[in-house]
């Protein structure tokens, strides 16, 4: 549940995110889900000469089971506060 | 769930998915459920290779396990009519290694 909270403060941030076939997608974080399903706008496909497949694509939507990475906005991430909430996590409480 | 991603706003809209071995259907969807089983008209499937341009295979009514699916992207018909996807050769994605 932590990262779905945690994802959700992100919505409106630029992320690049990192599929497992390769793929990089760059775009507007619009909205997550409890699977970690997520929603792009304004989205670009990282090496577009390369991957020319979805350059018809400007919103898309990414089933969480084949997200590998999500690249995050530096200012996005309060280490210190993303800390206390997994150590509150871990601890079960 | 309010707000999340679903697939709602897609419906009779053509979208493009990407599938897990790498495949790009585009059709019109219909219906899908919570684990994002969908069900896809009029739907082709774009074969990229690098030693012609795209080639489309008809494929028409279509349900896609939302097992095999990575993405559901929403086609824009003005930029896609303006590709010509006859002169677009790339290599065909590679599969999904969990």
């Amino acid at each position: 549940m932590l990262f779905f909270s945690y994802f959700k403060e992100l919505v409106g941030r630029e992320v690049t995110v990192e599929l497992k076939n390769d793929l990089a997608i760059k775009g507007t974080l619009h909205s997550v889900d409890q699977y970690l399903n997520i929603k792009l706008e304004n989205t670009r496909v990282v090496d577009q000469d390369k991957y020319p497949h979805m350059l018809s694509v400007r919103n898309c939507f990414i089933r969480g089971s084949v997200v590998r990475y999500v690249q995050l906005p530096p200012e996005g991430v309060d280490v210190e506060l993303l800390h206390d909430a997994t150590r509150r996590e871990a601890r079960g409480g | 769930m309010s707000g999340g991603p679903g697939l709602e706003s897609l419906v009779d809209q053509t979208i493009s998915v990407i599938t897990n071995d790498g495949r790009n259907i585009v059709g019109v969807l219909k219906g899908f459920d919570q684990a994002t089983n969908i069900i896809l008209d009029e739907s082709h499937e774009r074969v990229f290779s690098t030693k012609e341009g795209v080639q489309q295979l008809v494929l028409g009514l279509y349900i896609i396990r939302g097992d095999n699916i990575s993405i559901v992207g929403e086609l824009d018909e003005e930029i896609d009519s303006s590709v010509d996807w006859s002169e677009k050769r790339a290599h065909p994605l590679k599969p999904v290694i969990h």
